[in-house]
């Protein structure tokens, strides 16, 4: 079974501090980490081939520093990865990225096949979740997003199920394969990596392909010019404020917290239903 | 078995990748393992990095390495609660090639060094916490690692794993450090704009201060505080030996908030904004603590050998120094094909023979003097900062009169027997 899995090298916006003049993320205030979401891809992807046996290949696109990202898919257990780096792909929104991801995979489909796409959630610096069902799309293969579980893969059948998260609970889907899954963090938890795996990522020199190396490539859909997406606006998130910390015994606290939720729903002087 | 290495260092701090660096350079296979998330991320020092030892790994890093400022004037401080005697040199020559010493910030620096030693072959894997050395026969072939499977075998193993170092311990090289061999030092990196250091430490860009400070900054215990400019950020800190906190009883944060608010530094810091609080152990017990630094496929360099020089504030140096013997007498012991304690002790000596033998041999005595005789920094440090007032405070007396005053204000506590005897104690324990 040969898996891809599309990753991405994000800041970690944990910590990532955000410039007041311009509200667009300062990028060297965090380190370059792999997109967690797409951690738990790559894990699952090497849970997979480990019980249908195969091959787990990453793909990236970046500058050439998104390699480290690639080498800590190696050090998860991931085979090999690729790299697309080139500046034609520069400041391409989800629609272009989608693009140029899905032209590797052509690359990659022709010479080595492909049975399954994983993808993480969404990257979590731009929180859009569009590049893995914009691949699935141009691959015209199903995307299943928000996967928490791949119950059953039959390779013979060439089919698979799996759970969707869904708001009250999840649902349950049988899909064709190949498709692409969207996978949330509740998958799996992302494994200590074994030492050789270590070894072999610090070794590991991931392959990078310009737009040259890929096909029939329409560089008009590439990058800048292939993004229709405009940003009209951009804004921090209005910070909370005035906490209100609670002190006394667990009643005390409880009475409090429950006095003062329903103070906030303007229920407190509801009785029987209607207002006194 | 798992692969096999020439060589495996644990730990890579300036003693760990300075050995990665030297021996890869000379064709070794040499794995680097560091426990942080990326080298430098849990490594602690003021924040000097001496030239000269640099050097000879890399001619010429000043002009890619990421330093802060190149050092042109060094001030001692020898501060009262009210009042500070000082001293310096500031010279210019510091400020050009090849220059003196460096401030760093440790988390750039050593990020840098271990990439250094990546280019010359070396392996380098981050988050990885080496548990054990792996004994065959009574000798080292390798290391277990809290990884699965996480045995890995090599000819020699190379211990830089830091002050504590748990790895030569577990060997039996060295008992747990006493409370008077280890320093406990709280340092903060304080965010000040580029402009504020350069007109409060009168410099221009690319030029640095440090500053150590004596005396009330530890409350008169075995210790010092610093103050070292980075370029748009300063590194004060203080420490004292674990004793020295102890039988004061002192915190150290709480030393720590004291010195930031002392008259004499508060102004150096207005408006500064914190951006790291850091701590860490320091090995200073010198000569006499030196742990056994050989074993059969095993050596001891850096902090995990005690090779601190507390006196002058010298340890990265000699931590470089000992990783790039080591790793000469590993490529010595290769050509004679075998990794034996004999073989390896060249390196030993080496050491001992080196500046960094002779220079801990020098002061083997000084801090344990030091620390038995808390006088000098408990009682002299202020008599200093009295005799100044006295000498320059104009009041119609005659400088005769107050030299007088002055010599007795010295001799009046301890006699001049005492002071002589101080004097000369403290002459033998540095000569």
């Amino acid at each position: 079974m040969n898996i891809l899995v599309c990753i991405k090298q994000v800041p970690d916006t944990k910590i990532i501090k955000i410039n007041p003049k311009t509200n667009t993320l300062d990028r060297s205030s965090a380190p370059a980490i792999l997109n967690p979401y797409d951690a738990h891809a790559v894990q699952e992807a090497v849970r997979l081939k480990e019980v249908h046996g195969g091959k787990v290949t990453v793909l990236s696109m970046g500058p050439p520093q998104a390699k480290v990202a690639i080498k800590k898919c190696v050090e998860i257990g991931a085979d090999e990865g690729y790299l697309i780096s080139d500046r034609r792909f520069a400041g391409a929104d989800t629609l272009a990225t989608s693009y140029a991801l899905y032209k590797a995979i052509q690359k990659l489909m022709d010479e080595q096949g492909i049975d399954l796409v994983l993808c993480g959630k969404h990257a979590i610096d731009g929180d859009t979740g569009q590049v893995g069902p914009g691949i699935a799309r141009r691959m015209e293969i199903p995307p299943l997003t928000n996967v928490i579980k791949v119950e059953e893969v039959d390779l013979k059948e060439k089919r698979m199920k799996v759970r969707r998260k869904i708001e009250d609970g999840y649902e349950l889907i049988q899909s064709e394969l190949p498709c692409l899954l969207t996978v949330e963090k509740e998958i799996n938890d992302v494994a200590y990596s074994p030492l050789p795996n270590m070894i072999k990522a610090a070794r590991y020199n991931p392959i990078v392909w310009t737009v040259d190396d890929l096909d029939d490539v329409d560089i008009k859909q590439l990058g800048l010019k292939g993004s229709p997406t405009i940003v009209g606006k951009m804004w921090p998130p209005e910070k909370s404020a005035g906490a209100e910390m609670i002190d006394g015994d667990v009643k005390k606290q409880a009475k409090a917290l429950v006095e003062h939720m329903l103070e906030k729903r303007e229920l407190f002087e509801v009785k029987g239903g209607e207002k006194v | 078995m798992s692969e096999k290495f020439d060589v495996i260092v644990v730990g890579a701090g300036p003693a760990g990748t300075s050995c990665a660096y030297t021996a890869a350079k000379n064709g070794l296979k040499v794995l680097l393992i560091e426990r942080g998330e990326f080298p430098g991320a849990k490594n602690v020092m003021g924040g000097i990095l001496y030239r000269k030892q640099m050097e000879e790994i890399i001619p010429e890093f000043w002009k890619e390495a990421p330093l802060e400022r190149p050092v042109v004037e060094q001030r001692f401080w020898f501060m009262d609660k009210e009042s500070m005697v000082t001293t310096s040199y500031k010279g210019l020559e510091w400020a050009q090639e090849p220059y003196n010493n460096f401030t760093v910030l440790r988390a750039k620096f050593d990020k840098w060094f271990a990439d250094k030693a990546v280019e010359q072959g070396a392996l380098l894997i981050n988050e990885t916490v080496v548990t054990e050395c792996i004994v065959e026969d009574e000798k080292v072939v390798g290391v277990r690692t809290d990884r699965p499977d996480g045995e890995i075998y090599a000819d020699v193993v190379v211990l830089a794993d830091g002050v504590n170092s748990l790895l030569a311990k577990k060997l039996g090289f060295h008992k747990e450090w006493k409370p008077e061999e280890v320093a406990l030092t709280v340092m903060e990196v304080m965010k000040m704009p580029k402009g504020s250091i350069n007109e409060r430490f009168n410099v221009e860009d690319n030029q640095g201060v440090s500053v150590e400070i004596f005396g009330e900054s530890t409350k008169g215990a075995l210790g010092t505080a610093f103050l070292y400019t980075n370029k748009d950020s300063i590194n004060i800190g203080v420490g004292t030996t674990l004793s020295g906190m102890i039988k004061k009883k002192m915190k150290p944060h709480q030393l720590l908030e004291e010195l930031k608010s002392h008259p004499m530094i508060k102004p150096y810091l207005e408006g500064a904004e914190t951006l790291e609080y850091l701590a860490h152990l320091i090995p200073e017990g010198g000569y006499n603590s030196i742990p056994k630094l050989v074993g059969d496929g095993v050596m001891v360099i850096g902090d995990a050998a005690q090779l601190v020089n507390a006196i002058h504030r010298e340890g990265s140096n000699m931590a470089m120094a000992s990783g790039k013997m080591a790793a000469e007498t590993i490529l010595k012991a290769k050509e004679l094909g075998e990794f034996t304690e004999r073989n390896l002790d060249s390196y030993r000596t080496d050491l001992y023979d080196s500046f960094i033998g002779k220079d801990l041999k020098k002061y083997k005595d000084a801090a344990h003097t030091f620390e038995e005789h808390p006088v000098y920094f408990e009682q002299y440090v202020p008599l200093m900062n009295r005799a100044m007032s006295t000498m320059f405070t104009v009041d119609g007396t005659a400088k005769w009169d107050k030299q007088k005053k002055i010599m007795n204000s010295f001799t009046a506590g301890r006699g001049k027997l005492g002071v002589a005897k101080d004097l000369y104690r403290a002459w033998r324990v540095v000569k």
